[in-house]
């Protein structure tokens, strides 16, 4: 066993935990007296505890085991829900997130120190009535112990069984002069991570001699196969009360029988331990599952030597929890497509309609298949939306702005590739608008405007895509300032901002270089500008909009396609060359004669359905080779593209038909082309790129 | 340590250069190349190489040598570089060749000359002047790194 494989499961618990601690804490925030609430974070500060102190994370045990003792006051009424409270355990919560986040990026937990934060923790409990206290916990014992009653009853039967094979190592063990050991260890009731704490008592003992079995088997303890104890064959030079004191000397073992075994058979307690029923009351149906022969003695003992405080290189891996339907399903298609296989093979012999049929049922499978993929990858958008309600709580105490925070559509779900992408962009959008967006209080009541200020955080599905916007009911987007700012960052000229409408004048927002902070605060004004949020979101095929009224307050709005992997497109002709145009993207397409096409500005454009539509002629811009007779048609075919409200048409040569096609990356050597959003690999096994029509206008 | 190394051998324009074997992935006949709008000339596409893609580079534009039609003889040498798979269009390559560390000569430094700026070492066998080339200069793999 190596704890490695559970730092996985330890991170990705506590992140639950955390998650959960933190919507609890703003919740306290808004009805302190609310002793679910309280009771509710109780129980996970001591969780997480549990936990790490399982897994040998001393900094996090430490603190959230003063946090506990504070909780545990605070529960019993004996300290009053201050804010200062509230705010101090954020800072705890801030100071345990950090440890996670060290923990998932080096293995270790970092080097934060939260001595401070443990010692104004242990400063209220020492404050505070400390008499009372000791009733209260023996109260809780009591409680504990009540519990353990129940279970504890079957403590000392002993279910392993010395076998044949067993009794021979035993003999051999004695001859050596090593003390054959039974052991049964019970871990305490409400122990974490139980096959974690069975690792640690198999590595002690190890230091000291051999195992020989263990009921259950290795393995299922391994998955936490057992309940609360396990039992285990051990030999070594330590007699049964030392041993006995090794085990118990790890945390969370409630109690360790160890019997010495005498190679006739008999047994001999280690002396403290009751009355011990005897071994042969042994279930006849347990032997059936022992059928295992001895374990040889283990002799690698380098990993239990190994210090988990040590950094490690190796970062932990993406993963998602899978709701055990989905897989279900997943599982039921691939047996399906193992069937149409066996189909496809027998129409060899039966017929051409029998195979087109095979198909057809083939294309049925595929397509269901990837959407049940594709469900296995989502995540819901809560995951990254959690995190606001706080950030907008810390901004809006720190500005001195009051702001509310409403949150929909949190279950949303989203592919697992793109919830850690839009966190920052989201991050950026929530604080612009609490920065410059809402007004401070004085400026909103004297605008007739309620004094707190509100931001919408919305997530909803829209056909193929997911939308997020971000709104808030400030002061809106001035188009002169920005006219003026983008003016005097030489952006745009005097002329040019004259041609523009004021959706167009918005949008200078998104260009490289703009900024509009006026104030340098350490929200925005960065130097990063929304630029950056429009890369990101582009480089996730989405697409941001902004739209906004000037005194009432601005929206933004963003677009992220279902899916990364698998698309539809259209594929089209250019020249001697295959393109692939991603359908989602594509309006409508049409035939426009030459002649009907008139130039403004430089740019060709046609009167297309009462609208004037901007032309690109895709094989100028991609640089086509042309043989003489493919160059100039009079009828073009123009496929219809879409950009938030923008369209433009884009000139094909001719279109081949609709596709489903894999995205493949061009890899790190080729990246940042610009129109190219990737590749594709074609039937016939050749590549054609495919066009990202967002960047062509 | 050896002080033997081996070395993929191959031709542009009648000149024999070497890669070390190590970064030699495999060689490959030439088979359908995408070409991608907007890189530099040098690059002269992307192919499916058993369900990866993979940019591949044309040597003679790289070392600014004319053009030439593919034949019989031209390879795609596919390379590892940073983990970085790039294919590299070449004359023809047909050798594996081992080189004693004291055949091996650093490469003069006169040049004005792009080509031999590539050049990392001359190896001599047989006779035969090889220019043992520096792969991440060629591939601009350098360059990448330094932007990031």
């Amino acid at each position: 066993m190596d704890m490695s494989q559970y730092l996985d499961m330890f991170i990705e618990e506590s992140k639950e935990h955390l998650q959960h601690m933190n919507s609890i804490l703003l919740d306290l925030e808004n009805s302190p007296d609310d002793l679910n609430l309280l009771n509710e974070i109780f129980r996970i500060a001591h969780t997480i505890k549990g936990m790490s102190g399982t897994m040998g994370f001393t900094k996090v045990a430490n603190l959230t085991h003063e946090m506990e003792n504070v909780l545990h006051l605070v529960r019993n009424r004996e300290i009053e829900v201050t804010e200062g409270i509230i705010d101090i355990l954020f800072e705890c919560f801030d100071g345990l997130e950090e440890y996670i986040n060290n923990l998932v990026d080096t293995g270790a937990e970092g080097d934060r120190d939260t001595t401070d934060l443990v010692n104004r923790l242990k400063s209220i409990v020492e404050h505070k009535a400390v008499v009372s206290t000791d009733a209260v916990e023996t109260a809780t014992v009591v409680e504990e112990a009540v519990e353990e009653v129940v279970e504890a009853t079957n403590d000392d039967v002993f279910m392993i069984d010395v076998n044949e094979g067993t009794l021979e190592v035993i003999k051999k063990a004695g001859q050596e002069g090593l003390i054959p050991l039974k052991i049964k260890v019970v871990l305490h009731a409400e122990s974490m991570l139980k096959a974690a704490r069975a690792f640690i008592v198999f590595n002690t003992l190890e230091e000291y001699g051999d195992i020989l079995k263990s009921y259950p088997i290795t393995e299922e303890i391994e998955d936490e196969k057992f309940d609360n104890s396990f039992e285990l064959i051990f030999v070594s030079k330590l007699d049964a009360a030392t041993t006995k004191n090794e085990i118990e000397k790890i945390s969370e073992i409630e109690l360790a029988i160890v019997e010495e075994i005498h190679v006739d058979g008999s047994v001999s307690v280690a002396e403290e331990e009751p009355e011990v029923e005897d071994v042969e009351v042994v279930d006849t149906s347990v032997e059936e599952k022992e059928t295992i022969v001895p374990e040889l003695p283990k002799p690698v003992k380098k990993e239990a030597k190994e210090d988990p405080k040590q950094p490690k290189a190796k970062t932990t891996a993406k993963t998602v929890r899978v709701d055990i339907e989905r897989l279900d399903t997943l599982m039921n298609l691939v047996s399906e497509l193992i069937i149409i296989k066996t189909r496809l093979e027998d129409t060899d012999q039966s017929g051409v309609q029998n195979s087109h049929d095979a198909i057809e049922y083939l294309e049925r499978i595929t397509t269901s298949l990837h959407d049940a993929v594709m469900k296995v990858r989502m995540v819901p958008v809560e995951r990254v939306f959690n995190r606001f309600p706080r950030m907008v709580r810390d901004l809006s105490k720190e500005l001195g702005k009051g702001i509310k925070l409403f949150m929909s559509g949190e279950e949303t779900e989203v592919d697992r590739t793109v919830i850690d992408e839009i966190a920052d962009p989201l991050i950026h959008l929530i604080r612009n608008s609490i920065d410059h967006g809402i007004e401070s209080p004085e400026a909103r009541t004297s605008k007739g405007k309620d004094e707190t200020g509100s931001v919408y955080l919305r997530a909803y599905p829209d056909g193929n895509t997911v939308c997020i916007e971000v709104e808030d009911n400030g002061n809106g987007i001035d188009e002169k300032i920005i006219a003026a700012k983008a003016i005097e960052n030489g952006i745009v000229s005097d002329s040019e901002v004259e041609m523009m409408n004021h959706k167009e004048l918005i949008n200078l927002l998104f260009r490289p270089g703009f900024s509009t902070a006026e104030k340098i605060t350490d929200l925005s004004g960065r130097g990063v500008g929304l630029d950056v949020v429009k890369t990101k979101i582009e480089s996730l095929n989405g697409t941001v909009e902004v739209d906004s009224v000037l005194g009432d307050g601005s929206k933004f709005t963003i677009r992220l396609p279902l899916t990364l992997a698998i698309i539809q497109a259209l594929m089209v002709n250019l020249g001697e060359e295959k393109y692939a145009l991603p359908l989602n993207n594509i309006k409508e397409i049409t035939t426009i004669q030459s002649s009907a096409i008139s130039l403004v500005q430089n740019q060709e454009v046609v009167l297309y359905r009462n609208k004037t539509l901007p032309i690109i002629r895709l094989n100028e811009v991609l640089d086509v080779e042309y043989r003489e007779e493919q160059a100039q048609k009079d009828e073009m075919i123009v496929v219809v593209v879409r950009k938030g409200d923008q369209e433009a048409g884009i000139v094909v040569d001719s279109l081949i038909g609709q596709q489903e096609i894999v995205i493949k990356s061009l890899g790190k050597y080729l990246t940042g082309i610009k129109v190219i959003a990737g590749a594709t690999i074609l039937g016939n096994g050749s590549v054609a790129l495919i066009i990202d029509p967002n960047q062509l206008f | 340590m050896s002080t033997i190394r081996e070395y993929v051998i191959f031709k542009v324009a009648g000149e024999h250069y070497g890669i070390d074997i190590g970064n030699v992935e495999n060689i490959e006949k030439p088979f359908a190349i995408t070409r991608v709008p907007y890189t530099d000339e040098y690059i002269i596409g992307v192919v499916n190489l058993r369900g990866n893609i993979i940019p591949v580079i044309d040597l003679r534009k790289r070392f600014g040598i004319e053009k030439k039609e593919f034949d019989e003889e031209t390879r795609i040498i596919i390379v590892s570089v940073n983990e970085l798979n790039i294919g590299m269009v070449v004359d023809s390559s047909s050798e594996v060749l081992q080189l004693d560390r004291e055949n091996v000569d650093a490469a003069p430094s006169i040049s004005n000359n792009s080509t031999i700026n590539f050049v990392k070492e001359i190896g001599k066998s047989d006779g035969r002047i090889i220019m043992l080339i520096d792969l991440k200069k060629v591939l601009g793999v350098e360059e990448m790194v330094e932007l990031e």
